[in-house]
């Protein structure tokens, strides 16, 4: 089975990017194949790597690129909602005039065209939000 | 199809608006905060044991614990699931259809 996951929420706000994250690990587990994550509106907060909870709490952003190395996963945040929110590659860094980025290891940034090719590709796609 | 909820229905009309919509056979999946609906001796107990007679109404296991509900406080009917079955849940139906 091919699924497709959509996070439309961030870290720590809701638990929806918790439920995905639990959702794909389980999905992985079960030897599913993850075609995409697609992280929209405020899901791009998933992928920064400035993220710093406390040691005692999980580390959303970090688990997710741990999965996407252990699993090959593609990670895609939204390029409109990701620049709203001031999440930004090395490109997209250099494009804007920044002086930094924060994309997160794992992680890219990509058009909503994505989205749509991952509904196309998945078998089903499974939304997580609020 | 599967519909998954994720609200209180003491918060919020997600579930509601499911049951209203829902196909006979459909099934429904409580998440997060709309675990709460699974439990018993609440306001909107009878309704969903009406939803049980048309649908198979499943509660994620993770979030009952998270909420520090038991299993006894779960309505006769409602089958508890943890992530894994959750995603065979979401693999027997064609579509998932969230209600936020």
């Amino acid at each position: 089975m091919k699924f497709g996951i959509v996070v439309n929420e961030g870290p720590y706000t809701h638990q929806a990017s918790d439920t995905a994250y639990q959702f794909t690990r389980a999905a992985l587990e079960k030897g599913h194949e993850i075609v995409r994550v697609f992280f929209y509106h405020d899901g791009v907060n998933n992928g920064t790597r400035l993220t710093t909870p406390p040691q005692d709490d999980r580390h959303i952003s970090k688990r997710w690129s741990e999965l996407a190395q252990e699993h090959d996963l593609d990670l895609v945040l939204c390029i409109a909602a990701a620049q709203r929110r001031g999440i930004v590659d090395e490109d997209e860094a250099k494009r804007h005039g920044k002086d930094a980025n924060n994309i997160a290891p794992g992680f890219r940034i990509s058009g909503l065209g994505q989205l749509i090719e991952a509904s196309i590709d998945a078998d089903s796609l499974v939304s997580f939000g609020d | 199809m599967l519909h998954t909820v994720n609200k209180s229905p003491f918060e919020k009309t997600s579930l509601d608006t499911c049951l209203r919509l829902v196909r006979t056979g459909a099934v429904i999946l409580l998440i997060e905060d709309a675990v709460y609906a699974a439990t018993k001796n609440t306001v909107i107990e009878a309704k969903i044991k009406r939803a049980l007679t048309q649908n198979r109404i499943y509660v994620l296991g993770p979030d009952l614990d998270a909420r520090g509900l038991q299993d006894s406080e779960i309505i006769d009917g409602i089958e508890v699931v943890d992530y894994g079955g959750f995603v065979d849940l979401a693999g027997e139906h064609r579509n998932v259809q969230s209600w936020f």
